[in-house]
């Protein structure tokens, strides 16, 4: 499942080209290409290849089509390392409503299918025991996962994107007793770690993306140090 | 009535047929137990009547709005997120704290709601999954290999409380077992599968069948001592299976 977050932000540029192409807002085209290679996945993965292989092959082969994609369209003034790192700084009032709306649809996914999501994680045969079906609430994550990519593609762009995605919950797994201690915990994480990334890219005049990713992992340090710690005594 | 009846089911995988010409129904109040060796087919005819995996040919009829209480036989679960035996007791379906002790008692693991998943012993982990099944009050409790990691007076407890649970609750129940001589003894039916029903019918009368003597050989006499004591003379070992 880490993958997954990778393999559907990189495939997201391949959407942002496709969206400049046709002139639609990039949110729209990098929603619809993340959605497509989401939903590829799921229906490929456990026939011939396992789901890593088919994440690996379309995690970089869409970013290669997007970028070669985007190079071809000269006559569109693309500025390609915003989307590849994001630019939390250049983020206007629309970028924010965008952002605010996807967040709204997929707290209310989640919350709406959260019982089932769980079960269904934990394991298929008891999700399908209870008469859930696992594969629409991977579908569901799926899409969630799309939303999320498609309205922080301008933010922290498609190359960290996975990376937020992954860190904050790695870092609060050994500090929570239960699923839903650990998503707040790891919203926290990504909250501490997105204001300490702004403060240090300000005080040291680094790239603000790679910066907030930086705090999440010395965060994801951190954690496991004292969890590590406590173990040992 | 009955709770799930199956017709005329086969299920291939991998372009293997593992079951064919399946054919039962299971009522409520019953006890009945699939026995059968190894790849037999048994965890996969388990999996088709919760709608794990879609037949390949034939029907799979549930009473409508049937609840299921499916205990498997080796259960896999994903430790991305924490889990405690309170927050499991409650997947799907949200129950007090006051009904999960009940349970937890009931199936003689009292105490440990707060324990992590992933720190409980093998028995303890499966008394918390029988005790999760039976959490939603099932119609029908389905029960792979239940036993396993329990020791011996575990085994002998954990049959008593499957015929408390049946009266209590009025379910039915459909359980895989190796313990043949157990289970004979604390079943109303028994069916003998190896990729096909071989037999079924009462103990009784399967502990004495041609097919399921074949199949399980010196087993089967052991068994049979124990269930039947006059039953004592010998049986052709040697014959080869019918189909």
């Amino acid at each position: 499942m880490a993958y997954f977050g990778d393999a559907t932000s990189h495939a997201a540029i391949l959407g942002v080209a496709l969206a400049l192409a046709l002139s639609l807002p990039i949110t729209t085209g990098a929603l619809a290409i993340a959605l497509l290679m989401a939903i590829t996945v799921t229906l490929l993965s456990g026939k011939s290849y396992t789901p890593d292989t088919l994440l690996g092959v379309f995690a970089h082969s869409t970013l290669a089509f997007g970028l070669v994609a985007a190079s071809l369209l000269t006559s569109v003034n693309l500025d390609l390392e915003s989307y590849l790192f994001g630019d939390i700084l250049a983020v206007n009032r629309t970028d924010l409503a965008t952002i605010w709306i996807g967040a709204l649809l997929v707290i209310i996914l989640l919350v709406w299918r959260w019982q089932a999501l769980l079960t269904a994680t934990l394991n298929p045969d008891l999700a399908y025991a209870s008469g859930i079906n696992p594969q629409r609430e991977q579908l569901v994550l799926t899409i969630t996962l799309a939303i999320v990519v498609a309205v922080s593609i301008k933010v922290v762009g498609v190359l960290l994107i996975a990376s937020m995605l992954i860190i904050p919950a790695a870092a609060a797994r050994p500090l929570a007793r239960s699923p839903e201690a650990m998503a707040v915990i790891a919203a926290l994480i990504g909250s501490i770690a997105t204001l300490a990334g702004l403060g240090g890219s300000y005080l040291w005049d680094t790239p603000t993306g790679p910066t907030i990713v930086c705090a999440a992992a010395l965060l994801f340090i951190a954690s496991s140090t004292v969890t590590l710690l406590k173990r040992r005594v | 009535m009955s709770l799930i009846s199956v017709a005329g089911l086969r299920v291939d995988i991998a372009g293997k047929t593992v079951l064919r010409d399946i054919e039962f129904s299971i009522n409520t109040g019953e006890i009945v137990t699939i026995v059968g060796p190894n790849g037999s087919g048994k965890t996969t005819l388990l999996r088709v009547l919760i709608g794990a995996l879609r037949p390949s040919t034939g029907k799979v009829k549930r009473k409508s709005g049937i609840s299921f209480g499916y205990v498997p036989q080796k259960l896999h679960l994903d430790t991305t997120v924490p889990m405690s035996v309170e927050r499991f007791l409650s997947l799907p379906h949200i129950h007090t704290r006051d009904e999960a002790n009940k349970l937890l008692e009931q199936v003689g693991v009292s105490g440990i709601n707060d324990r992590l998943m992933t720190d409980l012993s093998g028995g303890q982990f499966q008394r918390i999954l029988l005790a999760r099944a039976l959490l939603g009050n099932p119609e029908l409790l389905l029960l792979d290999e239940a036993t396993r990691g329990l020791d011996q007076s575990g085994i002998a407890a954990f049959y008593r409380l499957i015929e408390k649970i049946r009266s209590s609750l009025h379910c039915a129940v459909l359980m895989i077992s190796h313990q043949l001589h157990v289970v004979m003894e604390a079943s109303d039916r028994v069916i003998c599968i190896n990729g096909h029903i071989c037999c079924q019918g009462t103990p009784r009368s399967v502990s004495v069948a041609p097919e399921y003597l074949n199949l399980f050989g010196k087993d089967a006499r052991g068994a049979l001592a124990l269930y039947n004591h006059v039953h004592d003379h010998d049986h052709d070992h040697d014959r080869l299976a019918e189909s």
